[in-house]
């Protein structure tokens, strides 16, 4: 009787441990996941803000086609990614190609006095700064999951209930020793 | 370890916030009920009916403290909020900071006035403000005031906004009440003497000795709150908003220029000194004589040195985790004391 009673206390005892181990693990997936989505709506806040800043710079200077087309079409790769490494990608691309046409802008005077032109500037780089602190985040949160699906005991309930690793976003090399997006200052 | 300092940190500053509530309403419980007292066996009227009606009122000022502290403070400091029409750039770096502690945006207000600092007040993050003065505003390129935003989500972050608006408020009230009982015992005393004999004067007395007492323990009490909570957080906020901007720099080159100003603010008050980033008060922070010389620190300064606190920022490494961080501004409970600190 007490052998059984032991045993029914082991089993118990077991369930509210996996219960808690699973727990755990669900928040901090939707932890991540809702990282992931706050980098999602900044990267499309970007890619809306483009076209506008396209037409206005065409207005100024349209021997820049090459620079305008580069931006336009890091755009279209970013939009067109599926997995959070071609986003990466996409999106380091599509940070350089602004940054050369943010230099070109600068033999430009009416443009840089163009108000619309300030604005979308202004904008474009808060997205940018935007984006990088919600990478740095994401990155956090993912280092934080893959950690606890990594470690004991955590790891039993990962293999479990399939909770999968994510992927971290990629920071380049060069930005990494300096953080400092997109350098828009005039 | 490291997250689980941090919520112990944030679990402690939320029971002290308590402790010193719950201080704060037996002071003046014993504080009122004596008065009650007071004046029911000098009128020989007895009765319960003003102690529940002053219990009524303890728990009234209770809540009013936790819902309206932080409109009180920026009322008091002059703040307005700030048109993103206006102020695109600081709103736009609000939301940046936000996203890089993984926070809501806090409210964001303006204080009209040339010196240069900022402060978070409210009563958690979901209802939490940040006050930059126009000043800083101007003063500040991007980096800088990510880095001064930083410090203030990180206050946001750590609940230290609820106690030190909460003490605030208190310090507030102190000062106050000793004005009220000070001016209303010298009126009492004129006014009563001329009309009839010598109870007014008892009165009179009664009231100055009340306010005696409590002109010598406001301001006892607003150094000992100070020296208990604000230097140690300051150093923590730099840290841990260094860590969010993973740029220490730009809070540095910011706490200098504000050390190399010689702006007062326009309205500063003892009671809220120690929510802002650095002293309001000009004296704190820079010698107009000797500019080049360090400010001598005394024991209950609201605010560490700030070039103690660029030096720490220097000094920290960023690829650290946040228990190292902590270790690194508990070290200095103390730091009042311009000894050099290793880093």
């Amino acid at each position: 009787m007490v052998l059984l009673w032991i045993f029914v206390g082991i089993i118990a005892l077991l369930i509210i441990i996996t219960i808690a181990g699973y727990n755990t693990l669900v928040v901090k997936r939707n932890r991540t996941r809702n990282a992931w989505h706050q980098i999602d709506v900044q990267l499309r806040r970007r890619y809306d803000l483009i076209p506008n800043l396209v037409e206005t710079v065409k207005g100024y200077a349209k021997h820049e086609r090459e620079t305008l087309e580069n931006v336009t079409a890091a755009r279209k790769l970013g939009m067109d990614a599926k997995t959070v490494g071609d986003a990466a990608k996409a999106n380091n691309m599509l940070t350089e190609t602004l940054k050369s046409l943010f230099a070109v802008a600068e033999a430009y005077p009416d443009l840089k006095a163009n108000q619309n032109f300030l604005a979308l500037q202004e904008e474009l780089r808060t997205t940018e700064e935007k984006i990088a602190f919600a990478r740095q985040f994401y990155n956090d949160v993912v280092m934080n999951y893959n950690t606890a699906t990594e470690k004991f005991p955590g790891i039993i309930f990962a293999s479990i209930f399939a909770f999968r690793r994510f992927e971290f976003w990629e920071i380049p090399e060069e930005e990494k020793a300096a953080r400092e997006p997109v350098a828009v200052k005039f | 370890m490291a997250r689980r300092t941090l919520y112990g940190m944030i679990a402690a500053n939320r029971w002290r916030t308590f402790g010193f509530i719950l201080l704060f309403t037996i002071i003046l419980a014993l504080v009122g009920g004596a008065v009650i007292r007071f004046f029911q066996y000098y009128y020989g009227v007895w009765g319960l009916g003003p102690y529940i009606f002053f219990g009524v009122f303890i728990v009234g000022y209770n809540l009013i403290f936790y819902f309206a502290s932080a409109k009180l403070a920026l009322a008091a400091n002059g703040a307005h909020k700030a048109d993103p029409a206006d102020y695109k750039r600081l709103h736009n770096v609000v939301e940046e900071m936000a996203i890089a502690s993984g926070q809501p945006k806090p409210e964001v207000y303006i204080i009209h006035d040339p010196a240069p600092n900022a402060f978070a007040t409210g009563r958690n993050p979901k209802n939490a403000a940040i006050a930059v003065t126009t000043g800083l505003y101007e003063m500040m390129d991007r980096a800088e005031l990510q880095g001064v935003v930083a410090h203030e989500m990180s206050h946001i972050k750590n609940y230290d906004i609820l106690l030190m608006t909460i003490v605030a408020i208190m310090i507030g009230l102190v000062v106050l009440a000793r004005d009220l009982f000070w001016r209303w015992g010298f009126f009492l005393g004129r006014g009563r003497r001329r009309s009839s004999g010598r109870g007014g004067g008892y009165l009179a007395l009664i009231w100055l000795a009340i306010g005696l007492v409590l002109a010598i323990l406001a301001p006892l009490a607003v150094m000992l709150i100070r020296a208990a909570i604000s230097r140690q957080r300051e150093y923590l906020a730099d840290a841990s908003g260094a860590m969010m901007t993973r740029n220490p720099e730009g809070l540095g080159r910011a706490l200098e220029k504000i050390g190399a100003t010689y702006h007062k603010m326009q309205r500063t008050s003892t009671a809220t000194a120690h929510l802002f980033i650095s002293s309001p008060k000009c004296k704190d922070r820079i010698n107009p004589k000797k500019p080049d010389k360090p400010v001598k620190v005394n024991l209950f300064a609201s605010h560490p040195p700030i070039e103690l606190r660029v030096q720490r920022l220097r000094s920290l490494n960023l690829a650290g985790s946040y228990a190292q961080q902590f270790a690194w501004a508990r070290a200095d409970a103390d730091a009042g004391s311009s000894s050099v600190i290793e880093g």
